[in-house]
């Protein structure tokens, strides 16, 4: 009777809950591809990828169908091309880009990410000529995602990437304004980059990590809500007991897909990334889970505390599932991907400095915001370096996707289609960093003690 | 190599025999069948033993949906680790 009710939870969380695993990513080094000529190295580029991810997509819909859970996407995480590139003697980037777009084609993976710059402490000429030529990159491809980790709690604040990312982010926007500036949906700023993220678009491939690795990202907003709907008026303690138990479920699947997928390609296991991950579809919503535990809508006051209380007990329940918990692991609160929190931006129940409150306990940062096109370059600048700030002080990752959606401001909409959703335009305070934004150097690293 | 055939829908004859005869016929061993009403639904899980199946995976399942179809019902068909893995520490 145990198994009978077991398989019918499970089938229920598949079917009505939307449980799924979001992704099986890749991991590829491409150190071993390095060449002063450019032309060369992205032929071992394209050959690697190519050979070690052969079959990646295969064996990922053959454990679809033997276990019944959906495994929606397939995609291949590389090292940031900065560090691969920046060895060659080609200075135009394009071409590596371009070698990505088409071997992750070949390979039939939807996303593909690594199009990355790390440069906290400053910039070799790899990273300036990556981040140079991210605008052009990702309106010329079509599954290159873009990163580049600009601080760390350790190193402090590169203002002048910060700066500069300012203007790269209205760049990629005005070069893909035909499609509502979607280009900036592929490009992410880090603080305190994580380098076994199997999500996108800020995923790639550390230098620390193995030649090969198969990262897993778990997701299932919706079953939390579900878990919590069933005992409305729970204490507090109740309600973290039931997430622990709900996540501790999700990512035993996570963990049997990964080590099952490792197994048939050959390929080391890395990590298990259980975030809860909306999607734009009904019933799988963040916002919706803060909405079951007592708000009225995504933003009211009390959003906050719900959220760190819902992001910690999500850990808590995955680190007890599996001691290989990696990458970002908790909450994410995308706009434009969760259709509650397109509701409470629709109706102004949240702003974006609510949304950057919320960032201080939660997994990652500004995701996928719709701001005013005619936003200041330094004005993105200054909204990134306040992120970047919270994670270098709190110690944890932080990132900034916005969109300033060229032609459109508040009131508008801006349309992205599938997991990238829709999102409505958010204001933005409309006072001056300029000055803030223009000074030159680094913001220090914090003092690690003196913690009062 | 085990797995959970689940089965749900509105309770009629002939269930099991359709079911069973696509097992049958690819060499599928059922080794229990339990079966209830749950909010309405008629709902029969059954443990298979997939060691001496003639044919893929893939296959059976699409014959099983097939004749599910037939029937008018919803079927699943899952290797059982995925519940081991969900529900037992």
């Amino acid at each position: 009777m145990a198994l009978f009710k077991n398989v019918i939870e499970t089938i229920q969380m598949i079917e009505k809950e939307k449980l799924d695993i979001r992704t099986i990513t890749m991991g590829i080094s491409l150190l071993d591809c390095v060449d002063s000529d450019g032309a060369k190295a992205r032929q071992k580029i394209y050959d690697k990828i190519t050979t070690c991810a052969q079959n990646l997509v295969k064996e990922g819909e053959r454990i679809d169908t033997e276990l019944g859970i959906p495994i929606v996407n397939k995609r291949i995480s590389v090292t940031p091309i900065s560090l691969i590139a920046g060895a060659s003697n080609d200075s135009d980037y394009i071409e590596f880009a371009k070698t990505l777009d088409k071997a992750a084609s070949q390979v039939g993976v939807n996303f593909i990410g690594g199009y990355s710059a790390l440069c906290p402490k400053g910039f070799t000429n790899g990273d300036l000529r990556t981040i140079q030529s991210i605008p052009e990159a990702l309106a010329t491809t079509e599954k290159v995602c873009a990163s580049v980790n600009l601080g760390s709690s350790q190193t402090g604040i590169n203002m002048d990437a910060v700066r500069l990312m300012g203007e790269i982010i209205k760049k990629t926007a005005y070069d893909t304004r035909q499609d509502d500036s979607i280009g900036c949906a592929k490009l992410v700023v880090f603080c305190n980059a994580v380098e076994d993220n199997p999500f996108m678009a800020g995923a790639f491939h550390g230098v620390g990590e193995p030649d090969k690795v198969i990262h897993v990202g778990v997701s299932g907003p919706g079953v939390v809500k579900t878990a919590l709907e069933k005992c409305h008026n729970a204490s507090f303690d109740e309600m973290a007991e039931i997430i622990k138990k709900t996540a501790f479920k999700i990512t035993r699947a996570g963990q049997l897909v990964g080590t099952t997928v490792s197994k048939r390609l050959g390929v080391p296991f890395g990590i298990l990334d259980l975030s809860l991950a909306p999607t734009p579809s009904v019933g799988d919503s963040v916002a919706r889970i803060l909405e079951e535990m007592g708000l009225e809508h995504a933003g009211a006051p009390g959003t906050t505390a719900a959220l760190a209380m819902l992001n910690d007990a999500v850990k808590k329940g995955g680190i007890m599932a599996s001691t290989s918990v990696g990458g970002l692991s908790g909450a994410f609160i995308p706009v434009s991907e969760d259709e509650g929190m397109i509701e409470s931006a629709e109706i102004g129940a949240i702003t974006l400095e609510k949304l950057e409150a919320m960032t201080c306990v939660c997994s990652v940062g500004l995701d996928m915001i719709a701001i005013p096109g005619d936003t200041p370059a330094t004005t993105i600048s200054g909204i990134i370096a306040d992120e970047a700030a919270i994670g270098m002080v709190n110690h944890k990752t932080t990132a900034v996707r916005l969109i300033p959606v060229y032609g459109k401001t508040v009131g508008d909409r801006a349309e992205f289609g599938g997991l990238l959703g829709y999102a409505p335009i958010m204001k933005v305070n409309p006072y001056s960093c300029d000055h803030f934004i223009n000074r030159s150097g680094k913001i220090p690293p914090p003092v690690h003690s003196f913690k009062n | 190599m085990r797995a959970v055939v689940t089965v749900i829908g509105k309770d009629r004859t002939g269930i099991i025999y359709s079911i069973s005869k696509v097992l049958a016929e690819s060499n599928v061993n059922i080794e229990d069948i339990s079966q209830t009403i749950m909010q309405g639904f008629f709902t029969m899980i059954m443990l298979v033993d997939l060691t001496n199946m003639t044919g893929d995976f893939k296959q059976l399942k699409s014959d099983l949906e097939n004749a599910s179809a037939a029937l008018g019902m919803s079927i699943h068909l899952q290797h059982e680790e995925i519940f081991d893995a969900m529900h037992t520490i």
